[in-house]
């Protein structure tokens, strides 16, 4: 689903973000990044995303190398990916279905086939509820899974996330893990960036630890904790 | 969770056809534009009187022009000319000369003015009776004076003259058309001045709407990040500033269109006492259809094109980093 070959991104300023990284996720994947930051994490999933161009190197996401994705048809590519961000990006003059609704309106689906599918994806995030609310009114941890509900709205095949839980505690985040493992087990690969080891530790799932923009060796030693996931 | 939901969830997502999307698309963020004008009142309608007032100004100077023109139309054709006839051709063969030039179509009425009557005149009229006195014969030759009938054209009047001036007994002939002429030069060159005029304020609603909708695009920034994160292309981000800017133009021509009629009403009582006083038939000439249409299409073409550029140069700034 993802891979990377010998992938690096220099900024104008010549700072590297990435050196040489090659790294490959099957389909159905649920991989964290992790790392310090300043490590590449972010630079990792904007290369997917194609906020950045690599510097050299090729990234290959579902079988369709990003290179040959020009600029006109970013949005188009843009648009089989599911992005969630640490700071949820809703918009808050809105209300929640609007807001999850948004990527179905940009890709042109029908006002009633959206209104369902909006409904679908807020009540596996648990928020069917307050559909009809201003984001604002919500706590953080729910803002979240409004940007969750929003990410897998259009049934993306890979879903991108950068420090989901960056601003949330313990509980919350392992509430976000949850929902994310759900999806995973109806064959959403995942790429998550978080720095929360600890937790990710105890989720036993794939772990790509980046140093200074290169593949660290991730002490992956760790038994699943079952008991979490219930 | 419910299971329903669920599997609904799962299910491929049904897309509706290229045109059917096409037109929902435009017709809810047409309605969007609209309705953040309307939660915006004031500074909306300060931006569609400005329009307004800059589409009205050129499209009530050209409509004093048709007007002028027309006017000056009827003038040109009620115009008389004189026919100065050879000094030596007695009364009878002038007067008979008078009703054969009578008989033609295109001529409404001759009137023969004989030199003596002539010289009667032009002493009274002149104050130079007495040393008029003192010529030893009358300088002055025989008239005619032709009124063309209202069916010529300033064409045709201008053959019939030639035609007249050809004729053996004519010396020559003098049409007062010269000054109408010189009236339409003036008028052409008021023309062009509202065609510039007009083309420089067109160039102001662009710039005007232009502006706005660059505002708008600044404070609703963020929106446009989001969406281009989630896929939006440049068009789906632009369509609803030039659905703005759709507006103000139309809106801009309609409330033109109201104050050049408004203008038209008030003026519609003093010119016809004008008219009255100088027993004349004219009236003011109203915007036709064509020309109402034209006002509110200009108005939306501004708009769009105002929108458009601005949408153009600042929405590219805006990508996600």
């Amino acid at each position: 689903m993802i891979q990377f070959e010998n992938v690096s991104k220099r900024f104008p300023g010549g700072q590297e973000a990435l050196s040489g990284l090659s790294l490959s996720v099957d389909k159905g994947d649920m991989v964290f990044v992790t790392g310090h930051s300043g490590a590449g994490k972010s630079t990792l999933l904007r290369l997917i995303a194609l906020i950045e161009r690599p510097s050299s190197g090729q990234v290959i996401i579902d079988g369709q190398n990003l290179k040959r994705v020009r600029r006109r048809k970013i949005p188009a590519y843009r648009r089989q990916i599911g992005m969630v961000f640490q700071d949820h990006k809703l918009l808050y003059d809105r209300p929640v279905s609007d807001n999850v609704a948004l990527p179905l309106i940009i890709s042109g689906v029908g006002h009633r086939e959206a209104s369902k599918k909006v409904r679908a994806a807020l009540d596996q995030v648990g928020l069917l509820h307050k559909e009809k609310q201003n984001p604002e009114t919500l706590s953080a941890g729910e803002q979240q899974r409004v940007g969750i509900a929003r990410a897998i709205v259009s049934r993306p095949k890979l879903l991108i996330a950068d420090e989901p839980t960056g601003n949330l505690d313990p509980d919350l985040s392992l509430e976000v893990m949850r929902i994310f493992r759900r999806f995973n087990e109806v064959g959403v690969t995942l790429m998550i960036a978080s720095h929360d080891i600890a937790l990710i530790d105890r989720l036993g799932c794939r772990r790509i630890e980046l140093d200074n923009g290169r593949l660290a060796q991730p002490a992956n030693d760790i038994e699943e904790d079952d008991e979490l996931w219930q | 969770m419910a299971v329903t939901r669920h599997s609904e969830a799962v299910a491929p997502i049904r897309k509706s056809g290229p045109f059917s999307i096409w037109l929902t698309r435009h017709a809810s963020t047409a309605i969007g534009a609209l309705g953040r004008l309307v939660r915006q009142p004031f500074a909306s309608l300060m931006i569609i009187l400005v329009i307004a007032v800059t589409l009205a100004l050129p499209a009530s100077l050209n409509l004093v022009i048709k007007n002028a023109i027309a006017i000056s139309g009827d003038w040109e054709h009620a115009l008389d000319f004189s026919a100065f006839l050879q000094q030596d051709m007695t009364v009878n063969d002038a007067e008979g000369l008078a009703r054969l030039i009578q008989q033609r179509a295109d001529i409404e009425s001759v009137q023969f003015v004989s030199a003596d009557d002539a010289l009667q005149e032009f002493k009274a009229a002149s104050g130079f009776g007495d040393a008029l006195q003192q010529l030893p014969e009358n300088p002055l030759p025989h008239t005619l004076v032709i009124r063309p009938s209202a069916a010529n054209t300033s064409v045709s009047i201008t053959l019939l003259q030639e035609e007249l001036g050809n004729l053996p007994e004519v010396e020559f002939v003098q049409a007062d058309t010269a000054w109408v002429q010189r009236f339409h030069a003036i008028l052409d060159v008021v023309r062009q001045a509202v065609v510039i005029t007009a083309a420089l304020l067109a160039a102001a609603i662009i710039v005007i709407i232009g502006n706005t909708i660059r505002l708008d695009i600044q404070n609703r920034r963020d929106e446009i990040l989001v969406t281009k994160l989630l896929g939006a292309s440049n068009g789906f981000v632009r369509r609803p500033f030039l659905w703005s800017g759709f507006w103000f133009g139309l809106l801009g021509g309609l409330l033109a269109l109201g104050l050049v009629q408004t203008g038209l009403f008030l003026l519609k009582e003093p010119i016809a006492r004008l008219a009255g006083l100088y027993q004349s038939g004219a009236s003011m000439m109203a915007l036709d259809i064509r020309e109402s249409l034209a006002i509110i299409g200009v108005g939306v073409l501004l708009g769009l094109l105002g929108s458009w550029f601005a949408a153009a140069r600042h929405m590219r700034k805006i990508e996600p980093r």
